[in-house]
């Protein structure tokens, strides 16, 4: 029993266990770091504390979201460091038990580079479950 | 620290404990009276005293020892249901702090017990102990003659009332002190300096680290609200709200400066045990070791120094464990056989360099190569790949150690790994570098990550960067027409003529890979001469904005690995702006090399185009002699009158721009006779860091240009290498080391003026 935070990324539905969400904020002003990977989408300013965004789209090797991202910023601990993931919109908070939880079939796993190791079912939907351990790990 | 000051420093941290716990005291008996919850309380009461007891024995104040032992002893009793309390246990407790209370007042203000009657006291106490109802018995505090308390010391103070039978007895108990000793003591040492100080109390009050942690935040937003506030102010004409706005300016400013120093702490409060961290080593190992120290002074965030403690340590003993040889080994390479650590650490660039160095074998590349292969750390072609200094750091990786033998010292494959992720933890950097003399070196930058800079804001393609100022050494703005003549192009490099000394310009934007932004021309060009690594290099800006006071926060460990950023800062508009690493960007655009890294011949690596080995030198002459400079050394050229020069500890000095500037004699340093002379003399200025001399010459003669300028090193310890300049051999003095070695030598200067 436990609640998803959901979002969208090119089309795709996913989520991400709510209890690492600190916040949810719309696009904020970025400060773009040179030489950066591009994955790095910038910096933003979390009342004084200043926060990496990391483009989701580009974690996951997805083409650059034209009009159809709205670069919402969601804000996940992990560890004891503090990322953005920009991602195109938000969507509900849904309620899920632990037998909807489903590994990942390989077809998919490679597709989404590692950083999905889960799959929750709901009636008539699919939720991709990101692990925000594994981008943030990525990225060192 | 003499031994006098730390005893005095002893006497009083237990000054100050002691008044606190009586006032504690104090309150708890009360609360104990009243009838609080007895047990806790009383264990409480007893510690208390106990502590107080065995400090007062320790540091020879046995009246003050005679007294709370007395009192421990009720004490005792009390806590082990023996006996219960009662109105005179109470009363006679009390009296005792109150005679505690005057005995420590009088260690305050004289340094010593100097009077008072204590013994009644003392008996009274003893008796309720062993549960006899007794009259009140007067606290005498009244100073008795000294004579008295010389019969009353050596008797030790056992009491009469129950001679014969020890207070304690039948109570068997570890914690339970036996009666106090009876042999003759010594008398307590009478402090050969008088403590004479305010009351401990008010001289000192302790803060909770955890306090000042959040002070410290507060102040580093307060100082961002006040950035916002004065960007807000410039658009505002309102004369009383701009005063307002001043005022908030300045006490900002003292807050921030005022709560940084009371996190201040000198780096030696950590060295204190080192020495005989060193020295125990040193015997287990079977070596012969010394410790050297400077730059104790230097003073880090309390955080920082904590975070070093464990990182310097291991380091330490990495150097004594794997660096310094066995004696006869050292011997038979003609070293002495006892080797020197050194330990030094100083401000450089903003940040604080710690450098742990030895005289040892030093690192052996290959011997790393191979382990690195054998332990999987590296492929074997990525071992091709890595150039020596790459390879070095390899001792930073987990799991790595190439000591043949495990010893009990280190060689477990743990410590410089556990160095590495906790330096860079607090965003330093940790480097291995080879020492002088054939040794190691491991260089600790460490940054003062809570500190607030002054940085200067630059715009690059529409993007803002802060600088801090320590790296900046001058601001130049060239119109187009000196940019004609002062910036020359050589195969795609660019160099600036800075008063005849070339140094290498990089453009920001290009180093960034900035999209370039189409500049009006007639704008001329700033650059901003910055220093790394006792090298110079021109950063070319679009805009200079700004010096602005900021807070350095940390990047997230994802940007970790971007060496040109020292951490990014929230400007008054609430944007988020890089803050440069100004060596990080250098070595990004390779115009400091790690191969420049100081006179480090071992780990040497191609030199890129803009280092040709190309040396600007100056030409002056003394006593007849040529010497020449190379002119990065030279800071300035200066004439200075006569009347200038000032002695100070029989050296002649100057006052060179509010700084004590040394100055030697060329002639002397070469040693010669140093001609009398009149007139303004020539002074040759090198001005780095804290370190300055003027060299004093006869004539400047020339700056040339020599290509591939081959150069002989001099003998160790020399400060001159020999040069072939213009077909001729000359001397080349080495200006820095001259002004590093503190100008001590030269300074036999014969006669004078």
């Amino acid at each position: 029993m436990g609640q998803l935070c959901t979002f969208y990324l090119d089309g795709s539905r996913f989520c991400i266990d709510v209890a690492m969400v600190q916040e949810v904020l719309k696009p904020q002003p970025m400060t773009e770091v040179p030489l950066a990977s591009g994955r790095i989408q910038g910096l933003i300013n979390l009342r004084g504390r200043i926060v990496s965004a990391i483009n989701l789209r580009k974690c996951f090797g997805m083409n650059p979201g034209g009009s159809e991202s709205r670069d919402m910023n969601v804000v996940v601990r992990v560890g004891e460091s503090v990322v953005s993931l920009i991602v195109d919109q938000i969507g509900d908070v849904v309620e899920v038990d632990e037998e909807q939880f489903e590994r990942v079939p390989d077809t998919l796993n490679a597709k989404f580079c590692d950083l999905v190791q889960q799959i929750c079912k709901l009636p008539n939907d699919l939720l991709l479950v990101l692990d925000p351990s594994r981008v943030v790990a990525g990225m060192e | 620290m003499d031994q006098q000051d730390e005893t005095d420093e002893i006497v009083q941290e237990f000054l100050t404990e002691s008044f606190e716990g009586l006032d504690q005291l104090d309150r708890e008996l009360v609360e104990l009276e009243e009838g609080g919850e007895p047990t806790a309380r009383l264990a409480s009461i007893f510690r208390t005293i106990h502590s107080m007891k065995g400090t007062a024995g320790f540091l020879g104040y046995e009246r003050l020892e005679k007294v709370a032992h007395a009192g421990e002893t009720l004490l005792a009793k009390l806590r082990d249901g023996k006996l219960s309390l009662n109105k005179p246990i109470a009363d006679a407790l009390l009296r005792m702090v109150d005679a505690v209370r005057d005995l420590l007042t009088q260690v305050q203000e004289s340094g010593a017990e100097t009077g008072g009657d204590f013994q009644p006291l003392v008996e009274q106490l003893l008796a309720l102990a062993d549960g006899q109802a007794v009259a009140d018995a007067p606290a005498a505090m009244k100073p008795v003659k000294p004579e008295l308390m010389e019969e009353l010391v050596p008797e030790g103070l056992v009491p009469r009332a129950s001679a014969g039978a020890p207070p304690t007895s039948g109570v068997p108990r570890a914690e339970a002190p036996k009666p106090p000793p009876v042999e003759p003591r010594e008398p307590p040492p009478a402090p050969q300096k008088a403590v004479r100080s305010a009351p401990a109390v008010e001289a000192s009050v302790r803060v909770d680290v955890g306090l000042l942690d959040r002070l410290m935040n507060l102040v580093g937003e307060l100082v961002l609200a006040r950035n916002q506030l004065l960007t807000f102010a410039t658009g505002a004409d309102d004369p009383s709200f701009l005063a307002a706005t001043q005022a908030i300016n300045h006490i900002t400013s003292e807050l921030q400066e005022g709560i940084m120093k009371t996190r201040m702490q000198p780096i030696g409060s950590i060295w204190g045990r080192l020495p005989r961290v060193v020295r125990d080593l040193a015997s287990e190992l079977g070596k012969q070791i010394k410790l050297d120290t400077s730059g104790a002074e230097t003073e880090l965030d309390r955080t920082i120094i904590e975070a070093i403690r464990d990182p310097l340590t291991h380091i330490l003993r990495n150097a004594a464990d794997h660096g310094v040889e066995m004696p006869d080994e050292r011997v038979a390479k003609g070293k002495p056989s006892q080797g020197t650590i050194r330990l030094r650490a100083y401000h450089e660039s903003g940040k604080v360099n710690v450098e742990v160095s030895d005289d040892g074998a030093g690192i052996n590349v290959e011997r790393i190569r191979q382990r690195a292969i054998e332990r999987g750390i590296i492929t074997r072609d990525a071992a091709k790949l890595m150039n020596e200094s790459k390879l070095a750091s390899l001792i930073f990786e987990p799991g790595f150690s190439t000591a043949a033998q495990v010893t009990n010292v280190s060689g477990r494959g743990v410590g410089m790994d556990v160095v590495k992720t906790n330096i860079e933890r607090i965003g330093g950097r940790a480097e291995v570098l080879p020492g002088e003399g054939g040794g190691t070196s491991v260089r600790l930058k460490i940054p003062l990550t809570l500190a607030i800079v002054s940085a200067l804001i630059v715009n690059v393609s529409n993007q803002r960067f802060a600088i801090p100022q320590v790296n900046l050494v001058e601001l130049v703005w060239l119109d187009p027409t000196q940019m004609a003549t002062q910036v020359d192009e050589v195969r795609g490099e660019y160099l600036y003529r800075l008063r005849g000394n070339l140094i290498p310009l990089v453009h920001l934007g290009r180093v960034l890979n900035l999209p370039s932004v189409e500049r009006d021309p007639s704008l001329g060009m700033h650059i901003l001469v910055l220093q790394a690594d006792g090298r110079r290099f021109g950063l070319v800006v679009d805009d200079v904005l700004d010096n602005e006071e900021i807070v350095v926060k940390p990047l997230g460990p994802e940007l970790k690995s971007l060496r040109v950023y020292a951490g990014a800062t929230i400007r008054g508009d609430g944007r988020v702006a890089l803050i440069l690493d100004v060596l990080g960007l250098a070595h990004e655009a390779h115009v400091v090399l790690e191969s420049q890294l100081r006179g480090r011949d071992a780990l040497r690596r191609t030199t890129g185009p803009t280092t040709a080995a190309r040396e600007s030198v100056l030409l002056c002459r003394s006593a007849e002699e040529r010497v020449a400079i190379p002119l990065r050394m030279v800071t300035r050229l200066e004439e200075i009158d006569l009347s200038a020069v000032e002695r100070a500890a029989g050296a002649e000095v100057v006052q060179y721009h509010g700084e004590i500037m040394p100055l030697v004699r060329l002639a002397s340093l070469l040693g010669k006779d140093v001609a009398a002379n009149h007139g303004p003399i020539q002074v040759v200025v090198y001005a780095e860091n804290e370190h300055s001399v003027g060299l004093v010459v006869d004539e400047v003669e020339d700056i040339i240009d020599e290509e591939g300028m081959s150069v002989r090193k001099g003998k160790p310890g020399s400060l001159f290498d020999s040069a072939v300049v213009k077909g001729k051999v000359t001397d080349l003095l080495d200006l820095r080391a001259l002004a590093d070695s503190g100008v001590e030598t030269p300074f036999a200067a014969v006669g004078s003026f």
